[in-house]
């Protein structure tokens, strides 16, 4: 039974006391709660809080890498990078953005094509990723963007560095470009790095593929920052450390003599050392300007690389692939001296040659011709019987030892390889029977095979030196190369062949090397482009019909020293285009003044150098109206 | 009268006032290095407003507490129209309307509230017969009493005012001899209807303030920010703090409310956990000058409202240090003498100044009248 307390005042009283003693205790309690807490972040935790409030405090700016440079075989520069003043725009921070970009375009003088850029580039962009507004401008111009920041949220003006190519187009498709890395780029490896402004990674060329000895390692530029982002004050700051340099074996004058001496031509100079396989020369032109993109390129100037019959984007050198023509004729005559011929056996040329019911062709008349004679006039008839009667089965594997249709292992993003056909390769390829005028094709550089300029040049080191040559583009020491399977005696029928094509009665007798005691041999070639119709022989007509011109060579032909390769994209000869290029080239590495000076006049005549021809077509194509309308091709 | 020190002066409650100005002067210190080694815009005006509410507190200490008993229910009538009126005519400010403004002065009629619960729930035991003490009769007043107001502070919504008023009563009750039974009970119930209130009274901001405290990580630039920035600016300070002017949390408005509600990490950070420690005990001797009041009052009146105010400015202190140390959701309640504040202090010096009036005039026993 519960009963009714009965409560004195007393008794309140007393509770009273007892449970104000309860509150202070609680009191205490949680006191001493804080004060362990407080103890424990502030001593246990310390070391963590001190470098939260330190990161806090310094704000990271990443000093993007200097480059690696690109060195010649002899240390000059090929891609070297320069102190620029730059401004972008940080997308997200960006508030009034076409009063921003018109106030920038004022500034910094920006063409029309630039603000284009600049809108199109900011429509993608991810809010982080800065869009670069301009690059490479001059100190007052710098100044003047970084006055009026304040009025100007989102834009950020820094200095560093940017690629820079002294030769410009020259090296265009050897060295590649730079540009900022892409959205995808930057999706797959999450590095603050890559989207610095500034930070450029390589995008074509030995600029990308060698990536990572170019790059180097970021520097950090510490700043005491608000936490709205002010900046306070600056501290230590670390460097970067450049990437490091990577050393060619192209010789960079030579290079870029043989760039200029293209001309107005497509085309592809490769000079090759016999001795080692170096390659000093790799010439493709045309070809966009690499500094264009690594300053980012403009639309218009883009447009232009596009739009051009010549492909300047096609690094043509590695790239391109021709039927080889006559410039074959030595490698079959190596074959044929392999399976028995006797180099003095006279063949007469009627003019063509028979094979059943079809005569095949020659150029001309050539009479008796034994094998010197027949490579020196390129005599298809020699070829044409000869060749039938070893097979072309015979001849390939010759082909192949002097490096047709073979893939090196060099450091370039792409390169094609060609094909060297025989009767298993057709087979293979198409269900087919090798035929015997597949052979008489083959067997002067037409048909079925085709090759790169690069491995021309290749060949015609092979052949010169007799050496197993490996090509190489980065600058090493390495082994003697080994001799080739060919026994000397077999080699200098041919070597003797290609010396009276130019210094004989031969192709390319205009194209003799003005010097003292050093002789040039070669070989010319002309390929046609499509099958030939009626009298037309793609000696005119369309440029794009036109037969493309070949010339391989090696000098000094006592003592072979240099192989090249020339090919003239639509040439219509090898004689007429290719050989006086390659002449001009070979007498560089011998007389400069000789061989610039027969450039200067060559020049003049076509509008100026490579920079101010480019500068001139550039202008044209800016002011040229929109293209009329397709003409139909029925009318 | 013309001695060194005049008697009135001597006569002066000293023991809390020295508590008070080392607080004070304490708070105007770290405030001072906040604003970058000024005296604008807080630690001057900091010091101003004690000096005038406490020459208030003294004021009210001279009043007996006849007086205090005699205005505690039309005080309590007062704020309860002037909360009616910040509903109907107050401005907008912070999301939610809770000021009035007077012109020369902004009243904030749920902060005044606090201790005015307080008086009133003292005022009801007072008259309480003892013997009433476990009927429903204790009960239901206490509930009318608290109702309206917390109804008037929710819909601001001042969820944390309301949690005050409860409070307020509830220490009031507890020391006037309400069954133990009834808190055990309110505690299992409160356990099952937090949820309850959390799911379905609560607006997402105040959800995510009630939980993000216990992982800020997890919200590193919303509500968890404030927390996180606090734990790092206590736990970068260490045992002796990075000294006076140095904090960087603070100063490069790495931690917000620096200067408010955050006032205790701002302090931390310059001065460590010595710092820290030196305001604990500050508190601990406020605490114990207010109890002690309570205990050597004579009237039941006197011991119920000084416990009820001391703990009022405890339940201050207790919210605001551990929400700073990550321990408590963010709530909006400064910290007791240090924060920068007029609203909050004026509401702490109201207490003070009752409890000192208690102190002065600790009555009779009710026998010796009876």
């Amino acid at each position: 039974m519960k009963v009714e307390k009965q409560v004195t005042s007393g008794q309140l009283d007393f509770t009273f006391t007892r449970r104000a003693f309860f509150i202070g205790t609680v009191q205490a309690a949680v006191g001493l709660t804080v004060a362990a807490r407080m103890s424990y972040i502030a001593v246990a935790d310390n070391e963590k809080y001190k470098l939260l409030a330190e990161s806090n405090r310094v704000n990271l700016t990443i000093i993007p890498p200097r480059r690696g440079w690109f060195i010649d075989r002899f240390g000059k520069p090929i891609a070297t990078n320069r102190a620029d003043f730059r401004v972008d725009i940080i997308p997200d921070r960006l508030a009034e953005k076409d009063e921003t970009i018109n106030t920038l375009a004022q500034l910094l003088a920006l063409s029309t094509d630039d603000v284009d850029r600049i809108h199109r580039e900011l429509k993608q962009a991810q809010g982080f990723q800065p869009v670069q507004v301009a690059a490479g401008l001059d100190y007052e111009r710098f100044a003047a963007v970084s006055v009026r920041l304040p009025d100007l949220p989102g834009v950020s003006p820094r200095q560093g560095y940017s690629r820079f190519y002294p030769s410009g187009a020259a090296v265009g498709h050897l060295i590649g470009y730079v540009g900022t890395v892409s959205a995808e780029e930057y999706q797959k490896n999450k590095n603050p790095l890559l989207i610095t402004p500034g930070f450029k990674v390589g995008k074509d060329g030995l600029e990308k593929t060698l990536e990572d000895r170019l790059q180097g390692k970021p520097g950090a530029k510490r700043t005491e920052v608000t936490a709205r982002g002010k900046i306070v004050r600056d501290l230590a700051t670390r460097p970067d450390t450049p990437g490091k340099p990577v050393q060619l074996t192209i010789d960079i004058d030579l290079h870029n003599y043989a760039a200029r001496r293209l001309g107005l031509e497509s085309g592809s100079v490769v000079v090759f050392d016999c001795l080692t396989g170096d390659i000093l020369t790799m010439a493709s032109m045309p070809c966009y300007d690499p500094n264009s993109f690594s300053d980012g390129i403009g639309r218009v100037e883009w447009k232009m690389l596009n739009s051009d019959d010549h492909i300047p984007m096609l690094n043509k050198a590695l790239q391109g692939l021709y039927p080889p023509g006559s410039t074959l004729k030595p490698v079959a005559g190596l074959a044929m001296l392999r399976h028995g011929v006797d180099p003095e056996e006279i063949v007469v040329c009627g003019g063509g040659y028979r094979l059943g019911n079809r005569v095949f062709k020659c150029l001309g008349r050539h009479g008796p011709v034994n094998m010197r004679t027949a490579i020196m006039k390129s005599c298809n008839t020699y070829f044409y019987s000869m060749g039938h009667r070893i097979g072309y089965d015979n001849i390939a594997p010759v082909a192949r030892e002097l490096g047709l249709g073979q893939e090196f292992t060099l450091p370039f993003p792409s390169q094609r390889y060609g094909t060297v056909p025989d009767s298993a390769w057709k087979m293979r390829k198409y269900d087919q029977k090798w035929t015997e005028s597949d052979t008489l094709n083959a067997v002067i550089g037409q048909g079925y095979i085709i090759a790169s300029p690069f491995q021309l040049g290749l060949m015609a080191a092979r052949i010169s030196a007799g050496l197993n040559v490996q090509p190489e583009i980065l600058l090493h020491k390495r082994a003697a190369p080994k001799p080739l399977s060919f026994p000397k005696e077999h080699l200098d029928v041919v070597r003797d062949g290609m010396n009276m094509v130019v210094n004989g009665a031969g192709t390319a007798v205009r194209s003799r090397l003005q010097l003292e005691n050093i002789t040039m041999a070669g070989k010319t070639g002309t390929a046609q482009v499509r099958r030939i119709e009626g009298a037309q022989r793609g000696q005119s007509g369309a440029w794009k019909y036109r037969d493309h011109g070949l010339f391989i060579c090696f000098a000094p032909v006592a003592e072979p020293r240099y192989a090249a390769a020339v090919v003239i994209e639509h040439g219509m000869g090898g004689a007429r285009a290719a050989a006086p290029v390659a002449k001009d080239v070979l007498t560089f590495l011998y007389d400069r003044d000789q061989a610039m000076a027969s450039l200067e006049a060559l020049e003049a005549g076509w509008g100026g150098n490579i920079e101010q021809r480019m500068a001139t077509k550039y202008a044209a194509f800016q002011n040229q109206p929109a293209p009329p309308p397709p003409l139909d091709p029925t009318a | 009268m013309n001695g060194i020190v005049p008697a009135p002066i001597a006569a002066l409650p000293w023991r809390v006032i020295f508590i008070l100005m080392a607080l004070v002067g304490f708070g105007a210190t770290v405030l001072y290095s906040a604003a970058g080694g000024h005296l604008e815009p807080w630690a001057g005006k900091h010091v101003l407003r004690f000096v005038a509410l406490l020459a208030m507190a003294i004021a009210m200490s001279r009043m007996p507490l006849e007086f205090w008993k005699k205005t505690t229910f039309p005080l309590y009538l007062i704020l309860l129209v002037l909360l009616v009126v910040v509903e109907l005519m107050g401005f907008v400010g912070g999301g939610s309307r809770r000021w009035i403004n007077l012109g020369f002065i902004t009243i904030q009629p749920s902060e005044l509230m606090k201790p005015v619960m307080v008086l009133a729930a003292a005022w009801f035991f007072d008259r309480l017969p003892p013997n009433r003490i476990y009927g429903v009769d204790a009960i239901w007043p206490l509930v009318a009493l608290l109702v309206l107001p917390s109804a008037l502070v929710v819909i601001q919504p001042d969820f944390d005012a309301a949690i005050a008023y409860a409070f307020g009563l509830g220490v009031v009750g507890f020391m006037a001899g309400l069954p133990l039974i009834y808190f055990i009970g309110a505690g299992v119930s409160l356990a099952v209807i937090a949820p309850l209130v959390y799911f379905f009274g609560m607006k997402a901001y105040q959800q995510d303030r009630v939980l993000i405290f216990l992982h800020p990580e997890n919200d590193p630039l919303g509500t968890g920010y404030h927390i996180t920035q606090s734990k790092i600016a206590i736990g970068s300070g260490g045992i002796f703090g990075k000294g006076f002017g140095n904090g960087t949390q603070s100063h490069l408005d790495y931690l917000p409310e620096g200067h408010t509600d955050f006032v205790f990490a701002t302090m931390a950070e310059e001065w460590g956990i010595v710092g820290g420690f030196f305001i604990l005990f500050l508190y601990f001797l406020l605490m114990r000058w207010g109890l002690t009041v309570a205990l050597q009052s004579k009237t039941r009146y006197g011991q119920l409202v000084a416990v009820g105010l001391t703990c009022t400015i405890f339940f201050y202190i207790m919210i605001n240090l551990l929400m700073v140390v990550g321990l408590a959701p963010v709530a909006g309640i400064p910290l007791p003498f240090v924060s920068h504040g007029g609203s909050s202090m004026l509401t702490m010096m109201i207490c003070v100044g009752i409890i000192m009036s208690i102190e002065r005039h600790p009555g009779a026993k009710r026998g010796q009248f009876q």
